[in-house]
């Protein structure tokens, strides 16, 4: 990211036209930086097979109603009669059978298939509306804080710095129950969307500070820039200096970051729900099938490895897409 | 080098007040009182009035701030039912343990000390020397291999690498005894066998992210004029990388490394949850369960303290190691 965004596009520009061959004959075919982009991305097989993952995973998730129609079997159904005198599943392999794909849990014997699907849209909505709040607080404090510096900046500066000082996880720990209580009182039944807004918002107040970092240090690069001077001069206000010149020509990396942040807040709210703060037990979360696993892990093995498989290959899709994406967007980089 | 320590010194002290303040205010003033949660189930209303006024609850929030702080810096009195006078980083009483939470953390401290420590050297030499490695023999076999191991790595989650860990090593092949911490001033051999499956799993899950940061910290070195200059004048090539595009490349990965190594050092909290091992992370997570308050406070500021004592570490590193980098 040392070259600006703009010779960049320049220089990508050119060397595409050139590769293109063919089609050039025609003479320089024009293409917006967003068009590039998109035809590096389509020709890289990672982001393929990755990108598919993806849009797999989001149907599962989205469509999880719709699976327990077919599957006919719910989130929440026990199915005690499958389990020997221990609660242990009868079978191998946790119970596997035509009927329970993945097996049953243990004690409760409820089904881990479903149980898993409804985890994966739990999951994935948390992690997107997350990264969607703190990207759109980030963006804008991060734009002004940059572009107006003063005590803007410090004050933003100063806050991005502390939160880095702060273990998240035991002030999430610690903040999820008093807000529960704040709202619900001493005996009060929480409900699960409660749960789940209280985590996206502890994300948002913890996640904000990395998305604002960046755009800050992208913004203060180009302020000095001939084209803030020239909207300056011809009498831009404040919002379309900051939104309509300097944002689009950071949304490239500001779209990797968002890319990234994703796998990151599914990741926390697996470890939140595996120390058993987040969710409660009625909402089907990946972490909180991972620590149940733990107690059965020398009588049912099997157990953990559906619910640890799942979250690994979600977070793997996440993650490699995120890179294709960065090297779709920025060719030079290195990574 | 003496301004530029005092100077980050005092921005260390201001980050700790403010976290202070903020954790304080987080945790005494939200509308919770604190006292239930500490009490056994059937705690009648004087046996609560009197917890009550021994914490100093009915104080204004200020003094009660003020009384903590002085407690951490010069050690206060805090009454007979609190077992007393509480000598200089006095931390409060815990009603939950019934001891001063200066002894508990006392006691799980080396715990998670043991446990980072070990497997932060692990991890750095590791991940640095692979991602080094990979980035010097780019294109290889070598590298495509070191690339899937980072990716793979940072994808997996410590709880399910450890529970596999755990399966394998303790419940099949019965190689380790069930995890567990022995002081290694007692045993060090129980004390490197109890612990050895923790720093293998943190290792592995931190080298990942350190191959990649350093492979491509060291490609992007190796593209400067410096490492050309000192090629065209002749240097070895050993002398080249080992010495001048290592101490350039490593700067930013220390960075990281102090952040991640102080956030460890601060509770290991998923670690020693998979693992079942009574850590400072353990500890905290118990604190938050039991609504055990000053024990919270507690690990939230220790935690703080590991963090900002590591940046201001980082910074002195870096002048040591880049000889581009000026103190002022």
């Amino acid at each position: 990211m040392s070259l600006s965004p703009v010779e960049g596009v320049a220089l990508a520009d050119i060397e595409s036209s050139v590769d293109a061959g063919g089609p050039a004959v025609k003479g320089v075919v024009g293409r917006s930086p967003g068009q590039l982009a998109w035809l590096r991305l389509r020709r890289d097989r990672t982001a393929m097979v990755s990108g598919m993952l993806l849009i797999f995973f989001m149907l599962l998730g989205l469509a999880a109603p719709l699976i327990e129609m077919v599957y006919g079997i719910g989130p929440r159904e026990q199915f005690q009669n499958l389990l020997d005198g221990f609660g242990m599943p009868l079978g191998y392999a946790g119970g596997v059978t035509g009927e329970h794909w993945f097996g049953l849990e243990p004690n409760l014997g409820r089904d881990i298939f479903i149980r898993l699907i409804y985890g994966l849209r739990t999951s994935l909505f948390i992690a997107f509306a997350a990264a969607l709040i703190t990207a759109t607080i980030g963006i804008v404090l991060g734009a002004l804080a940059g572009y107006l510096g003063g005590w803007l900046d410090a004050v933003v500066t100063w806050i991005t710095d502390l939160t880095l000082a702060m273990p998240f996880l035991i002030i999430a720990l610690a903040l999820t129950p008093t807000l529960a209580l704040r709202f619900y009182g001493e005996r009060g039944q929480v409900s699960a969307a409660f749960g789940v807004g209280v985590l996206i918002a502890v994300f948002a107040i913890f996640g904000w500070t990395s998305t604002a970092r960046l755009v800050r240090g992208q913004v203060i690069a180009l302020r000095e820039r001939e084209f803030v001077e020239a909207a300056k001069a011809s009498g831009a206000g404040l919002g379309h200096i900051v939104f309509r010149q300097l944002l689009p020509n950071i949304w490239a990396p500001i779209l990797v970051s968002f890319s990234l942040a994703v796998p990151q807040f599914i990741t926390s709210e697996a470890a939140l729900s595996f120390i058993g703060v987040g969710l409660s037990d009625e909402t089907p979360s990946f972490g909180r099938m991972i620590y149940d696993s733990l107690d059965f892990l020398q009588t049912d093995p099997a157990y953990v490895f559906f619910p640890g498989i799942m979250i690994f290959a979600l977070v793997f899709a996440f993650n490699l897409f995120g890179d294709a994406l960065r090297d779709a967007l920025d060719p030079k980089s290195s990574r | 080098m003496a301004r530029f320590l005092i100077k980050r010194l005092f921005s260390a002290t201001l980050t700790l007040f403010a976290v202070s303040v903020l954790t304080f205010l987080m945790f005494f003033a939200l509308p919770r009182d604190p006292v239930t949660g500490m009490c056994p189930k059937n705690c009648n209303p004087e046996r609560l009035e009197r917890v009550r006024t021994e914490l100093g609850l009915n104080d204004p929030l200020i003094s009660q701030y003020a009384g903590y702080m002085k407690g951490i810096v010069a050690g206060r009195d805090l009454g007979s039912a609190q077992g007393g006078r509480c000598d200089a980083p006095c931390l409060g009483w815990s009603y939950v343990t019934n001891e001063a939470v200066s002894d508990t953390i006392a006691r799980v401290l080396p715990v998670t000390l043991s446990i980072v420590i070990p497997a932060a050297i692990l991890w750095l030499l590791l991940g640095v020397g692979l991602g080094m490695v990979s980035a010097l023999r780019r294109g290889t076999w070598l590298d495509r291999m070191a690339i899937g191991f980072s990716l793979t790595g940072a994808s997996l989650q410590l709880y399910f690498v450890g529970a596999v860990l755990l399966l394998v090593f303790v419940y099949n092949l019965r190689l380790l005894p069930v995890p567990s911490y022995t002081s290694i001033f007692d045993s060090p051999a129980k004390w490197a066998s109890g612990l050895v499956l923790a720093w293998v799993a943190l290792a592995f899950l931190f080298s990942a992210i350190y191959a990649r940061l350093s492979r491509a910290q060291m490609l992007e070195t190796l593209s400067e004029d410096f490492v050309r200059t000192a090629r065209a004048k002749g240097l070895a090539k050993r002398t080249v990388y080992g010495r001048h595009a290592l101490r350039a490349a490593i700067t930013p990965v220390i960075t990281i490394a102090g952040l991640d190594v102080g956030g460890a050092l601060g509770g290991t909290v998923i670690t020693e949850t998979t693992f079942g091992i009574q850590g400072l992370g353990r500890t905290a997570v118990d604190a938050v369960r039991s609504g055990d308050l000053p024990t919270i406070m507690a690990t939230v500021l220790i935690a703080a303290v590991f963090v900002v004592l590591a940046n201001v570490l980082v910074d002195l590193l870096y002048a040591a190691i880049d000889p581009r980098v000026r103190l002022r």
